[in-house]
């Protein structure tokens, strides 16, 4: 049986006046996949996913999210999706119980519903005890944590994640990847992400995209790309610089820069 | 579409009408304003403090030297409405600043990818500025009541105070909120807001009469909605019969929809 298709992409395009951010994208994510959009700072990873989660207009093309145009039927698209943006996303006067309930109830879940999964939610990303703190008080990591708990409340049938574990240690990073792994095998959500670490990419992905200056450089699993690349088991890292280009981006602005030197401090 | 309709979480959701989903999303946004409130009522108090100076020191100050002509002759209770409407504008210009700051954190984008229509969230923060300005309300009649301001109290009054301050304050935090979206940084809008506000303020009858301004100030403060403002509030504060109430609220009530619809336009313009 052919598998259903979750995310379909067709000559997706976003300029921003003369810079095109994004340039023509096809690509299909099937239902269960965790597709993973690899490249630099300004490759128009980020730019992709705000125009699947309707943050942004597409200039020319279209896409499906979980069988919705995007141009057409934006509230169906919006409620069957979770989206986890790069920056942070919580209220951080608030404790994390009630972020999860503000969000819940944005996607009109009833209250005798919520009551049952915000703490299921809570237990599944080790943030019980936390729970009544004000998030202001949380670690990098569980405030990862909480914003992934804000998107997968509805069960959405896809969640988008933006560079899930920027910022993050080490640790951290390694627990966030068993939350997303857990999130994939045992709720079936297909996902989303973006991320500039090809390690983070082969740990969570089954199938890859490279992007480089707004196209598609390079789509399979990370052996397809070696091997194509004419380089099997080659050093991950190296495939990536293939596809990606060699010299430092020059389209990453210092504004990206900043985002995420203040993000880090932040999460830090 | 079958795979879609299996996907769709539309099972567990509430069943309701688009306007009542419309009405349930406003009702959310401003119980998030008010729980964020009362976690930080020192913010919302260390806003009267400026108030409270104008009052206690220009106020006495001005009405000790007679130096305005105002019919009554009680410049104290001339002046307390034209504060009320200060403190207002200067509660509710802080509406674009939040955007602007939840903004540059992604809550706002996350908030904008739940299925929330625009006007909902613009709507919802428009009235929860209201609900800020209805604090300074109670702060100033407080104080104008310790200073023994003149007043003229009665329930229909005070119905009708609480109405305007709400429509002064949706209709502030609106414009804000429009600002917000075409400035886009919180550097600009802080000047901006300044820049704002204080013009607003000089440019209308908050601290003198109309009467007494130049020609060309006497336009600028006929088309300046704080004028509304302060009209409505001081005819029902201080003078017998309040017959103005009726038309600064309208006017009010249909810049604050034309701010409404301006801010809901313009908001895509922040996210880019």
């Amino acid at each position: 049986m052919r598998k259903e298709t979750m995310i379909e992409l067709n000559g997706l395009t976003k300029h921003f006046g003369p810079i095109k951010a994004v340039d023509g994208i096809d690509l299909t994510v099937a239902k269960g996949e965790c597709f993973g959009l690899l490249g630099r700072n300004g490759a128009g990873k980020s730019t992709t996913i705000k125009m699947l989660v309707g943050l942004l207009q597409p200039s020319a093309g279209w896409a499906k999210v979980a069988g919705f145009d995007l141009a057409t039927q934006s509230a169906q698209v919006r409620a069957s999706i979770g989206y986890v943006p790069q920056s942070l996303s919580v209220d951080g006067v608030l404790t994390g119980w009630q972020n999860l309930e503000i969000f819940g109830q944005l996607h009109c879940l009833p209250a005798k519903l919520l009551k049952e999964r915000i703490p299921e939610t809570l237990a599944m990303l080790d943030l019980e005890e936390a729970a009544h703190r004000p998030v202001a008080t949380y670690s990098g990591g569980m405030v990862r944590r909480l914003e992934i708990g804000q998107s997968i409340l509805h069960r959405p049938a896809v969640i988008m994640l933006d560079e899930p574990t920027v910022g993050l240690d080490p640790v951290s990073r390694r627990s966030m990847w068993d939350h997303i792994r857990r999130l994939q095998q045992k709720e079936k959500i297909t996902l989303l992400l973006t991320t500039h670490y090809m390690d983070e990419a082969e740990e969570l992905c089954g199938r890859i995209a490279i992007m480089s200056k707004g196209v598609i450089a390079g789509l399979g699993t990370a052996a397809q790309l070696g091997r194509k690349a004419g380089m099997p088991g080659a050093d991950l890292d190296k495939i990536f610089a293939h596809y990606s280009g060699h010299q430092e981006a020059d389209h990453g602005s210092i504004k990206d820069v900043q985002r995420s030197r203040r993000l880090a401090r932040r999460l830090g | 579409m079958s795979n879609a309709a299996a996907a769709s979480p539309a099972a567990s959701v509430k069943p309701m009408s688009p306007i009542q989903r419309y009405l349930w999303h406003v009702l959310i946004i401003v119980r998030w304003e008010t729980i964020k409130l009362f976690k930080d009522p020192a913010e919302i108090l260390s806003r009267s403090v400026q108030p409270a100076l104008w009052l206690l020191i220009f106020g006495q100050a001005m009405g000790h030297a007679h130096a305005i002509s105002i019919p009554g002759g009680d410049y104290l209770a001339f002046l307390t409405p034209g504060i009320l409407a200060q403190s207002i504008t200067f509660v509710s210009i802080f509406a674009g600043l939040s955007v602007i700051w939840e903004k540059d954190m992604g809550l706002l984008q996350k908030i904008l990818t739940t299925p929330i229509h625009r006007s909902s969230l613009v709507l919802g923060r428009m009235l929860a500025s209201s609900q800020r300005s209805l604090v300074q309300l109670l702060v100033i009649l407080l104080l104008a009541t310790l200073l023994r301001v003149h007043m003229l109290i009665s329930p229909a009054r005070l119905a009708g105070l609480v109405l305007m301050t709400m429509l002064g304050g949706s209709f502030f935090a609106g414009m804000s909120m429009g600002i917000a979206a075409l400035v886009k940084t919180r550097e600009r809008m802080m000047g901006i807001g300044q820049l704002i506000t204080m013009p607003l303020f000089f440019a209308s009858s908050a601290l003198y009469p109309t009467d007494i301004m130049p020609g060309w100030l006497k336009v600028l403060a006929t088309i300046n909605p704080m004028s509304y403002l302060v009209d409505g509030l001081r005819g029902l504060l201080i003078y017998p019969d309040f017959d103005r109430f009726a038309p600064d609220a309208l006017a009010l009530a249909c810049c604050s929809a034309l701010a409404l619809i301006v801010a809901t336009k313009a908001y895509p313009r922040l996210l880019s």
